[in-house]
């Protein structure tokens, strides 16, 4: 029997307070691992999302919808400009790159994006299985869709109107499936690509009574948002005040309304954090309860070592190692509850095709999890430990 | 063996004891006696290395123990010295078994042939079926076996017992003087006996005496 052993014996000489204890610390630390797993995730989405895009181009009205809508698909575009404005962008000397997407319908709560293949370029997409579009009414998956749907190359499908999944179906529209991408762990993953005239196509088909409505209709196509790419830096100055004064669309820039939205976000992760920190605490607390009282109660059994011959250091590491134990397997339990936690929401999200979360990652920063535990139960520990380092023998011998 | 000259100790606030001397050979056996507050617990923590010399002479097993730092003192006690306390202080969160180890645990020794085994040391003491069980499940007289046990487990050198007949009737008293007669007989140790129980004094009539008086001088 070794101190490790020994003090695991005592532990659970007590297994209800030892429970609770191991409950409290296992408690605050997955809330913190949960935390920290969140936010570098949805800060980590949000960067590869973003990744190459200088501005969101599209109808007047909350920049920030503008961007959750147009480059992350997790909201209702504030709604559609000309397609005849988008491409005048397109001549801007400051604008290097316009890649025009319309939206408007889905496939099972996926959303079915029109675009060109400037899009696939920007996120450096690549085909698994088959190929790219090359006419219209044809459609590409992205790899979470293909999972979800089961949809195959060659299959067909039709879209529904609205981005919910709930309206109704455009059966004289039918889309064939002629590629699956493979994952790119971006926004990619979750949608249905094809080319800008399917999306119009399908539109007009369902709009227009005869030739001459669909004639009409050509020469007024829109296009839901705009992701452009600056030929200069200093773009990011000039370009958001001539779309905003001179066209009678809106320029938001991704990196402001992200930074704002993180902003809004983190006082939910420092909430959260901070119950975590406060239960980490309250553990602290309840060990130091523990364990003083286990010095108390332990007395006799801890002056009885001393006198078999330990030294006092031996019955104090005794003490401290009860802690360290308590601490590893709270840290265990509380990441493997903190990633099945956020493994819970991610199946969650992916449900309800929103942002790609997983419990199935390992941060650098986890490192820290055990080490604040450690932290915790050491602290917790030192006082008892004092008390068990000065345990007075001769008391032993008093003892009727 | 145990051999004292002018040993004293003052507690902090407390009396100023002095202890007669003694010549107490090895394999010897001593009866300590004492009414309360004649400092018997304070002797044998003197000889257990528990407390610091501060007056006078004690060598114990062959160590001058006022040369003996407080660490070097611990090694020495684990090495030396088997305690039986009055209370047994068996841990009610070990077994048998695992309360026998302890005495490995605390001294840091590796058992080696010259020891009995933890088995051996309990089946020579009729407890041996016992290695498994908690102390809570152990009869009065069980439970003192088992901490007899643990007290000669590493072959000490004296074997200190602190009223080890109190609360027993007589035919426990004397079966419990007979087995750590014999224990201290097995491994050739020293054996003092702090009691004033007239039977155990009845018992051992043949052994030394070391009569301890509240003696408090001006």
């Amino acid at each position: 029997m070794n101190l490790a052993t020994l003090s695991l014996r005592y532990l659970w000489a007590r297994p209800l307070q030892a429970a609770l204890n191991l409950l409290l610390l296992t408690l605050g630390l997955a809330s913190i691992t949960f935390v920290l797993l969140a936010s570098r995730q949805v800060e980590r989405a949000f960067e590869r999302d973003l990744a190459g895009i200088d501005a969101v181009v599209g109808a007047k009205g909350s920049p920030m919808q503008l961007i959750l809508s147009g480059v992350f698909h997790i909201d209702v575009p504030p709604g559609n400009v000309p397609l005849a404005e988008v491409q005048a962008l397109a001549r801007h000397p400051m604008v290097a790159k316009v890649i025009p997407m319309s939206l408007g319908d889905s496939l099972r709560g996926f959303r079915i994006a029109g675009t060109t293949p400037d899009f696939l370029a920007l996120y450096g997409l690549a085909t698994r299985e088959g190929q790219l579009w090359s006419q219209p009414m044809q459609a590409v998956l992205g790899a979470q869709v293909a999972r979800a749907t089961g949809l195959p190359t060659g299959g067909s499908f039709t879209g529904t109107h609205g981005l919910g999944g709930g309206g109704d179906a455009h059966e004289a529209a039918p889309y064939r499936v002629v590629g699956i991408l493979a994952p790119c762990g971006c926004v990619a993953d979750r949608l249905v690509l094809t080319s800008l005239e399917s999306v119009w196509q399908v539109h007009e088909k369902a709009t227009a009574t005869d030739e001459d409505e669909r004639k009409a209709l050509e020469a007024e196509r829109e296009v839901t948002v705009a992701l452009v790419r600056y030929r200069t830096p200093l773009a990011a100055v000039t370009f958001p005040r001539f779309v905003n004064s001179g066209t009678p669309m809106q320029a938001a820039a991704p990196a402001v309304e992200v930074t704002r939205l993180l902003r809004m976000l983190g006082v939910g992760s420092d909430v959260l954090r901070g119950v975590g920190v406060m239960l980490l605490l309250t553990a602290g607390v309840s060990v130091f309860i523990a364990l003083w009282s286990a010095v108390r109660e332990r007395r006799a059994d801890l002056a009885m070592l001393r006198m078999l011959g330990a030294p006092p250091s031996r019955v104090a590491g005794l003490l401290l190692l009860e802690a360290l134990w308590l601490a590893l397997l709270a840290s265990l339990l509380g990441l493997a509850a903190g990633h099945g936690l956020m493994a819970a929401v991610g199946w969650l999200l992916a449900e309800r095709q929103s942002l790609p979360l997983t419990g199935a990652v390992l941060l650098a920063e986890e490192l820290w999890i055990p080490g604040a535990a450690v932290a915790v139960a050491l602290l917790a520990a030192l006082v008892p430990a004092v008390g068990a380092y000065r345990t007075d023998v001769a008391r032993l011998l008093n003892t009727r | 063996m145990i051999r004292s000259r002018g040993l004293a100790h003052r507690w902090a606030g407390g009396p100023h004891l002095r202890f007669p001397d003694l010549d107490l050979p090895q394999g010897g056996t001593l009866l300590l006696l004492g009414a309360s507050g004649a400092g018997k617990s304070t002797w044998l923590s003197l000889v257990a290395g528990l407390l610091a010399v501060q007056e006078g002479e004690l060598e114990v097993a062959g160590e001058h123990l006022r040369r003996l730092s407080a660490p070097r003192r611990d090694a020495w006690r684990g090495r030396c010295i088997g305690f039986l306390p009055q209370k047994l202080h068996l841990s009610e969160a070990l077994t048998v078994e695992q309360n026998l180890r302890l005495v490995f645990f605390a001294t840091q020794a590796v058992g080696t042939s010259a020891h009995p085994t933890i088995q051996e040391a309990l089946a020579v003491l009729g407890v041996g079926e016992l290695a498994a069980r908690k102390p809570a499940q152990l009869s009065g007289g069980q439970a003192q076996r088992v901490a007899l046990a643990r007290a000669v487990l590493l072959s000490p050198r004296v074997i200190l017992a602190d009223e080890p007949t109190a609360s027993l009737d007589d035919a426990a008293a004397e079966a419990a003087v007979w087995l750590l007669c014999q224990a201290a007989q097995r491994c050739g140790a020293t054996l003092v006996i702090a009691t004033h129980d007239r039977r155990v004094r009845e018992a051992l009539a043949q052994a030394q005496v070391l009569q301890l008086r509240a003696e408090v001088p001006a």
